[in-house]
Order: structure tokens, then sequence, then C-alpha cells
């Protein structure tokens, strides 16, 4: 028998830090370079991922016991694709600017490994409740690491955090920062930030 | 005794049950949720292009244009907007059209004026293109490239700079998505010039309706 597999609250907690999607698996790369230029559109395509991975989550944990090997990355794949479509249609009718912005990222979630790797990993092989705890914590782990780059690259490429000013008015906005190359600046630079601490915490106990 | 034709479509269905059950179910799901969103979708877009028609056909105020229904080619009803001054007098026509980009349908709203002549200014409604490349179609400095072009010659792409009238400078690796555009842009203004000319004339003839803009 392998080791037990990780009960409900060790996959919520882990999403968050421990095995987070973008700081330690570099899952999810196209949302995470792509909208964090300011906290609003990295905040809704942290929420549509959420909604998407933990619906999705959810519904594989329940037919998991009728997932048949070698069809099973397609039956992921349709489910996802469903969630995001109706992801997609709900912010169209009720985020109108906001779908705009996010153009082609919202329906670009289908290919977010995040999720079908959680599928694979967890929700096709654990039940419901861990499927949904897990969901969440990723979900979690998901919207921090978006929130965080985006709160670097609002503030220094615009000098204001969910549009509001925060920055004084002499202050130069960086605009690299809210252009593509400021992306995989403040990506990078986190990446080794999140690595460093983890470094010194794993040294100093 | 089974015969092997049999048994072969049998064990198909075994093995593919669930993903033709679920495939029914989503597909059933997905038109329940356009269903009941796609009124709020395109009353979205109905408010977005009412607010950049003053921009497509200079002078044109949203209180003085018309929404008209217009049976085209294919017999459908179409929409297209007859634009006014502030004053009420006729100074332009917006149409919507669409096509098939790069990736995924464009859709597209052209300004024109009265007589069809000049392109007064181009909108992109919807795109799908590609991320930094092709949907830099939506910008206003390539899309500034339409504004005053002759509606009598065919609009073509150019890579680079434009030094015959009607060409377009394409987009920096995104030439099909520039051709789109142009494309969508001659089809519109040939399908409608005849319609909307020859309707002018006779007015009345009774195969248009004009609708109260909310």
């Amino acid at each position: 028998m392998a080791a037990a597999s990780p009960t409900a609250l060790e996959r919520f907690l882990n999403g968050i830090i421990p095995e987070n999607p973008v700081y330690r698996q570099l899952l999810g790369m196209c949302p995470v370079l792509a909208v964090t230029g300011a906290m609003k559109p990295a905040l809704t395509m942290a929420a549509a991922t959420a909604f998407v991975l933990i619906c999705a989550n959810l519904l594989i944990s329940l037919i998991r016991g009728l997932l048949k090997p070698h069809l099973r990355i397609l039956v992921f794949t349709m489910t996802i694709a469903t969630f995001v479509t109706i992801a997609d249609r709900f912010l169209a009718a009720y985020l109108y600017d906001m779908s705009k912005e996010l153009g082609p990222y919202v329906p670009l979630i289908i290919a977010n490994c995040l999720i079908i790797s959680r599928c694979e990993i967890c929700s096709s092989k654990q039940s419901v409740g861990v499927a949904f705890a897990d969901g969440v914590g990723m979900s979690l782990g998901f919207a921090l690491a978006l929130a965080s780059i985006a709160t670097v690259r609002e503030i220094l490429g615009s000098g204001t955090w969910f549009g509001l000013t925060v920055l004084p008015s002499f202050w130069p906005t960086w605009g690299i920062m809210v252009l593509p190359p400021g992306a995989f600046l403040v990506l990078g630079l986190l990446l080794g930030l999140v690595e460093w601490i983890g470094h010194r915490r794993a040294t100093s106990t | 005794m089974m015969d092997p034709e049999t048994q072969k479509n049998r064990n198909y269905l075994q093995q593919a049950w669930l993903v033709l059950l679920l495939g029914f179910l989503y597909g059933g799901a997905l038109a329940g949720v356009h269903t009941s969103l796609a009124p709020r979708i395109a009353e979205n877009r109905l408010q977005e292009t009412l607010n950049v028609i003053p921009d497509l056909v200079p002078g044109a105020v949203i209180q003085q244009t018309e929404m008209l229904s217009i049976a085209g080619p294919g017999g459908q009803m179409e929409r297209i907007y007859r634009t006014a001054d502030a004053a009420g007098q006729h100074n332009g026509w917006v149409l919507v059209a669409a096509g098939q980009g790069f990736a995924d349908r464009i859709e597209i709203l052209v300004g024109l004026d009265p007589q069809f002549t000049t392109i007064t200014g181009v909108y992109v409604l919807d795109q799908k293109e590609t991320p930094g490349l092709g949907d830099d179609i939506r910008d206003a400095e390539f899309l500034d490239q339409f504004r005053g072009k002759s509606a009598d010659i065919p609009l073509s792409v150019v890579k680079m700079s434009p030094s015959l009238p009607g060409e377009v400078q394409a987009l920096t690796g995104a030439t099909v998505s520039t051709w789109a555009v142009c494309d969508i842009v001659n089809q519109a203004i040939d399908q409608w010039r005849d319609p909307i000319l020859d309707q002018q004339v006779s007015s009345a003839s009774g195969t248009s309706s004009a609708d109260e803009i909310p």
C-alpha cells in the first residue's frame, strides 16, 4: 500500500503555499504573465479560474468511479471546456468591459494546466469533499500569486492599486511594469524571493 | 453466439457511453446558459455600438440615430444604423459586419458618409486574434488608417507605407488579421451599397423598419 492520500485539510493548505500553483508548480504561466498588469483583471481571472477549477474538481470526483483510464483526459477536457464557456458567457453578460479587457484569456483557461492537473492528481482519485477542499485551496493559491504580481506591477507601473492612486504624483511611473517585460521581471523576482524565504526557513529549523 | 460486428459495436458503447452522455449533458447545459444570457450580451453589445457611433461618423448624435432592419442578401433581417447630427440632418451610416479572422470570427463596425463614398471610421466590436500580434487590430493607430479612405476602391494590404489609395499597412506579424479586417470592410460596403442607395431613392418601399433606440 502506497502512502495514504492527503486529507481534505492537507489538500486545502497545500494549495495555498506549500504547493502553490504558480510559485511552487509553475503552472498557468499564460494568465500569470498576461493579465497581471493591474489588480482588477488579475482578480477577475482568479475568480473565473476558481469557478472552473472547483466545478471541474467536484464533477470529476462525482464520476470518478465511471472513468475509463484511456478516456479520462477527454472527459477532463470536455468538463473544463464546458465550465470555461459558462464563465466566459457570464463575464460577457455581467462584466462586459472586463470581458473585453481579458479578451481571449478567459477562453484560454481551458488550456490552464493547473485545472487538468488537479483533475488528474486529486479529483479523479479522491472523494468529493477532498476534491472541493483541493479546488478551493489551489484557487486561493492561484489568486494569491496573481494578486502579488499584479500589486507590484500596478503600483510601480501606474502608481495605483485597484485603480486608486497610492503613489505621490512626483513618482515616475515605470511604464515597463505594465508591459510584457514587466511581467517576466516581476515573476522572476518574486519566484526568487519565495524560493529564498523557503530556503531560509528550511535551513533555520 | 453474437456475431463479431455486434460484439464490436457493443464494445465501443461500453467504452464510450460516459463520453457520449456527458457530451449531451454539457451541450444541454451550454444551450441553457446561452439562451438565458444571450439577450443581455446582445444588449451590452448594442450599448457599446451606440457609444462608438459618434466616433465612427463625425457629428453623429445617438438621439437622432435610427436603427434599421433591412433584409440582407441571405434574406434574413440585418441591422444597420442611419446616423444624423444634432439638427436631425442625415450624415452617415454605420454597418455591422463580420468575417473569419486568423483565430476566430471578427465583428466590425464600419462608418460611412451618406453617399457611400468615404469610410469615416472602423471599430472592432469582437475579436479573438493572437494576443500581442493580431489583437492590435483594436488599436486606434491601426484603425485610424481607414478613416477617410475611399469606399469606391477595395482596400488592400501592403507591408510598407501605403503609396496608393485604398492601401492599408499590415500590422507586423499579423498580415492575416489585417487582411481579414480589410476583407470584412470591403464585403460590407459591397453588400450594402446598392440596397441602401436604392432604398434612399424609393424610401417608401416598405422593406425597412426603424426601431426605437433604447
